[in-house]
């Protein structure tokens, strides 16, 4: 039986059960029935289907690549592909073709993987809902979830049943509903302030953000150079493991990869946390948590105590500052990053041709959203003489000092912290599009930020469905390169929490059969 | 940074200073400045009347001009500062453009080591200290030939400082006072040059050609320490040398600007903050265009390099990969030798003078080939450089040649140095073959000696015999000689060698003409 995950999919393959071809076909379908998620802009079934040809011939051989080969894959289209157009959600970069591979694609191409398609996101990166990308926002495949359509007819609710879809969370939303309602095994997001871990917490899966410098940059187009990580969304921790395990190690084409060589992700199965202390930190139970979350992240901090862990609180004490920082780098970057988008090598450029600065101009107000043109205006503030001592040399201090607390946590003994990643379940598109981007964005990133600001490993793994029906991830946070350590405690909490698999069934009835599957492969978890 | 200024001297100080424009305004620079062979430079002064702290009226003091200097060269590497495209001159436009190159999002910096390196040599040749750990900065504006929208430097923590520069400066009637000079070097940082635009009036359009965009460019800061626009192109000239010592290329200076300065002074106007560039075409600078109104270049790190860490003896770690690690000390053991100690061997194998040894140097090629000759020709170095320096370099000279362009080879003039070192012909013959050899390549010096019959008279009998006929002749002349006008010989030892076709040695028909008067 092929299972849901990668290992059972793997082994399937290696075994003739399926042959990438079937399984491809298998997610191409699945694409098909769950368009109207919008998780894709780009569906690459040519290529998928050809790379699936290859893969075929090497199982014939007896010689596949390794556990990726012949295993469909999705990327956020913020990733550069060769010859598959790379958009970023924007009008800047429609049309946009890559002429090169971003590493972290190469690498999946080498290890046979097949490429689905290109995720949707919101601009550039830049948002938590993927909500405003210019191909419009992704629909959380949890809306249309059997546990929560169920909850939802217990209660009284607005006849207009079919507008009360629910945001993916974000930045990589495509990417999270790709995986999530199975058009694919992993996906590649990309993870700045939480743009990884955000959408894993709210459509159930596991996103783990790499250290900065484990994995390569070359080829992601960039947000926030100092922060950026390539992040990856799966549907266990084993599958994060093996994906992190290709995509790490040094890039010679990213000079901020770690040069010593990166052992491959194996992670054993823990049974004894004792040895383990875990770090609560207190500064993270802000008024904005809602209690179901906070309930479960005690529940959790005490079902390591219960298992011999030490469980302690912490504090983590410049947290407070750390959302507005965030913001002050984040959009000095995001100024400097876009200065390249005018209209001139690539992407788009308006009619005008007056003079070259009339060009500029007009291009990037029509190649620009709101939310970028207004990140790239604050940062330019920010850059100007007259303010860089008072907000960037500030906020790098407090960066600094960000950093530093997590350094002191580590060297007091703790090992892994436990947070939660998101305020709250996911909220209703027409809820969620009341405040804007930047609203959402502080309120949304405020657990996960911090992480990437001090370039830590960090992990959402899912734990439960809320009273509503819908998932609740907890965030793990490592030491600098310990990512193997705190994958395989994620994976031991995985393990304990037997998160329930989201029951699509009702919504894709003739697609049946790789669900059924996919029940077997969460009881075989339980081994 | 201080940008190039007026400053008003205060009242008790007597110097005059200004400061160099250290922020650095490559972004302008790399426009339509003066590019030759790869350096370009750019000058800001600042002029100061010595005598008071008011502002002089018209025509009342003199100014004193304080000149400090930026100059970008670029650095001679196989390959650009952060991408693995080629560095080449003659390139068909946009063919040696990588991604990176274009500014493809995505792309990243990755740190090329050989120029890393010449930076490190640039500035232990200028006496610098070289910082081990230095920093990348993004300089952002926005031009047509700056695809990225910033210029990668080194704003913060440049990879040399506190260095000095010594020069020469040729005083006196005859410039043959040599006096030594220094200017200090603030710093030394990298860069990457821009690419470069072509504006196409007739169509009104602009094309942009990336083959020089990211280009590694040393940026050698120095401070206001020279007094005049001579003094500035020497220090120039000898940077210039070092840097082709070193393994880097050429530049020139316009000594306009001062002037230009002074003149504005003088008729009131005002010196404003503002880059020039040097127009090669019309022999004047002329203002920068400002491209962005009031100029913010909002500096930032950049963030996709690490610091660049260097390394002495010292502080290497064991065990490091070579490949991966700069060892300052193991460059500093293997510099050239430097242009100073070229020119104190010459003056010391050769006895020459120093400002001879200065202008062997300052001419390009002409080291080599003063080298050559002396390598094949016996002559005495003293006549070999005064021939390679008066009569060579001035045929060169008149016809506006390089050494490199020369119809005479070493070896030609080497033979014909011996030719006169061994006396077959006189030196003003010598003066003639020269001639011979400049309009004609394809003759050899003895060839046109003896096609040309100039070898000097070697039949000593006839040439007395001749003697005794001229003096047989002018018996007025003898006389006046035996009353005691010892200068009258002159006129003897003249007529002989007219006789003679000026084919005798006149020191030979000397000794014979005393011989005879004395006997």
């Amino acid at each position: 039986t092929i299972g849901t995950t990668l290992k059972p999919v793997s082994a399937g393959l290696k075994q003739g059960q399926i042959t990438p071809t079937e399984l491809c076909q298998k997610c191409l379908s699945m694409i098909k029935k769950t368009k109207f998620l919008n998780a894709y802009i780009t569906v690459t079934e040519e290529e998928a289907l050809k790379q699936a040809e290859e893969s075929e011939k090497r199982y014939a051989k007896g010689q596949p690549l390794g556990d990726l080969d012949g295993i469909p894959v999705a990327i956020k289209d913020n990733f550069s592909t060769s010859a598959i157009e790379t958009t970023c959600g924007s009008n800047m970069l429609k049309g946009y073709v890559p002429p090169y591979n971003a590493t972290v694609v190469q690498k999946l191409f080498d290890q046979g993987a097949l490429l689905m398609g290109k995720t949707n996101l919101d601009e550039f990166a830049m948002g938590s809902g993927s909500t405003d990308g210019v191909f419009g926002p992704v629909k959380n495949p949890w809306s249309y979830s059997k546990q929560y359509r169920e909850k939802r007819k217990q209660k009284p609710h607005g006849e207009n049943e079919d507008s009360d879809w629910l945001i993916t969370g974000g930045s990589s939303g495509g990417s999270a509903a790709a995986v999530s309602a199975f058009t694919c095994f992993a996906a590649l997001g990309s993870d700045t302030g939480g743009s990884t871990r955000n959408p894993a917490a709210q459509c159930g899966l596991v996103g783990v953000k790499p250290s900065y410098g484990l994995v390569s940059r070359h080829g992601l187009i960039p947000l926030v150079n100092s922060m950026d990580v390539p992040g990856i969304l799966t549907r266990c921790v084993d599958d994060a493991a093996v994906v992190l395990g290709v995509l790490a190690g040094h890039d010679p084409k990213d000079s901020t990869t770690i040069q010593d060589p990166v052992k491959p992700f194996l992670l054993p199965s823990l049974t004894d946390v004792s040895k383990l202390c875990i770090g609560i930190p207190k500064e993270y139970l802000v008024p904005e948590l809602s209690s179901e979350v906070q309930s479960l992240w005690t529940k959790a901090a005490d079902l390591f105590e219960s298992r011999g862990a030490k469980v302690i609180e912490v504090s983590l004490p410049h947290t407070s500052y750390s959302i507005v920082c965030y913001h002050v780098l984040c959009t000095s970057e995001v100024a400097s990053n876009m200065a390249r988008f005018d209209g001139l090598e690539y992407g788009h450029r308006c009619d005008i041709d007056v003079s070259t600065e009339a060009m500029y101009a007009a291009t990037r107000r029509e190649g620009f959203n709101d939310v970028v043109r207004g990140r790239i205006l604050s940062g330019n503030f920010f850059l100007l003489k007259e303010n860089y001592e008072t907000y960037f040399i500030k906020a790098q201090k407090v960066r600094r000092l960000i950093a530093n607390d997590f350094v002191n946590v580590f060297n007091s003994g703790v090992d892994v912290l436990l947070t939660p990643t998101t305020l709250s379940e996911a909220v209703p598109y027409l809820e969620f599009i009341k405040e804007d981007n930047r609203t959402r964005s502080a309120q949304d990133d405020i657990f996960t930020q911090a992480v990437n600001m001090a370039g830590l490993p960090a992990i959402s793994v899912p734990m439960a469905l809320s009273n509503q029906g819908l998932p609740i991830g907890l965030q793990f946070i490592g030491r600098a390169f310990c990512d193997q350590q705190l994958l395989t405690v994620a994976k031991w909490f995985e393990k304990q929490v037997q998160f329930p698999v989201i029951q699509l069934q009702g919504l894709m009835d003739d697609c049946s059969a790789i669900f059924e599957n996919e029940k077997l492969a969460s009881v075989s978890l339980k081994h | 940074m201080a940008a190039p200024m007026l400053r008003w001297g205060c009242a008790g100080r007597r110097w005059a200073f200004a400061c160099v424009d250290g922020g650095s305004r490559h972004g302008l620079g790399a426009r339509n400045d003066f590019t030759l062979s790869g350096m370009r430079g750019q000058s800001s002064l600042a002029l100061q009347p010595l005598i008071t702290a008011q502002k002089p009226r018209k025509g009342e003091h003199e100014w004193a001009a304080v000149v400090g200097l930026e100059i970008h060269a670029q650095i001679s590497s196989n390959s650009k500062l952060f991408s693995g495209s080629q560095v080449h001159f003659a390139a068909p436009p946009n063919s040696l453009v990588s991604f990176f190159d274009a500014s493809l999002p995505g792309t990243l910096p990755v740190l090329n080591r050989r120029c890393v390196e010449a930076a490190v040599m640039t500035g232990l040749a200028l006496n610098c200290r070289i910082n081990k750990k230095s920093l990348f900065d993004r300089k952002h504006y926005f031009y047509a030939d700056l695809p990225a929208g910033y210029q990668i430097t080194q704003q913060r923590l440049p990879i040399a400082v506190n260095g000095s520069l010594t020069y020469g400066v040729c005083l006196g009637k005859k410039r043959r006072q040599v006096i030594t000079k220094m200017v200090r070097i603030k710093q030394i940082q990298l860069e990457q040059d821009s690419g470069k635009s072509l504006h196409d009036d007739l169509r009104s359009q602009t094309l942009i050609d990336l083959n020089r965009a990211g280009v590694g460019l040393l940026e050698v800061v120095m401070e206001p320490d020279m007094t005049c626009g001579e003094e500035a192109a020497t220090a120039v000239r000898e940077l210039q040398l070092i840097l082709q010592a070193l393994g880097t290329s050429q530049a020139n200076m316009a000594d306009y600007e001062i002037q230009r300065q002074i003149n504005e002074l003088e008729n009131g106007g005002e010196i404003l903050n503002e880059t020039r560039s040097f127009d090669s075409t019309l022999g004047c600078t002329v203002p920068m265009r400002d491209k962005e109104g009031k100029q913010d270049y909002r500096f930032m790190p950049e963030p996709n390099l690490p610091p660049l860490v260097l390394y002495d003896a010292a502080s290497l770690p064991a065990g490091a990969d070579s490949r991966q690690v700069i060892n300052i000390d193991y460059i500093r053991e293997r510099l050239p030798e430097l242009p100073s100690v070229t020119r104190e061997k010459l003056i010391e194998q050769y006895g020459m003078l120093p400002e001879h040894s200065f202008t062997l140097l300052n001419e390009a090629g002409l080291l080599e080939f003063f080298q050559n000759v002396i390598k094949e020709t016996r002559a005495e170095p003293k006549v070999v450089t005064s021939w390679v320096l008066n009569i060579f370099l001035g045929y060169l000279k008149q016809q506006s040649l390089a050494v490199s362009e020369s119809p005479i080879t070493p070896s030609a003039l080497a033979e014909l140095l011996t030719l006169l070192d061994h006396k077959v012909i006189s030196s003003s013959a010598a003066k003639q073959v020269f001639e011979e050899l400049w309009k004609s390549k394809s003759k050899t010096a003895a060839q046109i000696v003896s096609e040309k019959k100039l070898e000097l008279m070697q039949d000593l009998e006839a040439l007395e015999q001749l003697c005794q006929a001229i003096m047989e002749g002018h018996p007025q002349v003898v006389m006046d000689l035996k009353k005691g006008n010892l200068k009258a010989i002159n006129k003897l030892i003249g007529l002989v060698r007219k006789a003679t076709l000026d084919r005798a040695d006149p020191t030979v028909i000397k000794k014979i003409l005393e011989e005879k008067l004395s006997s």
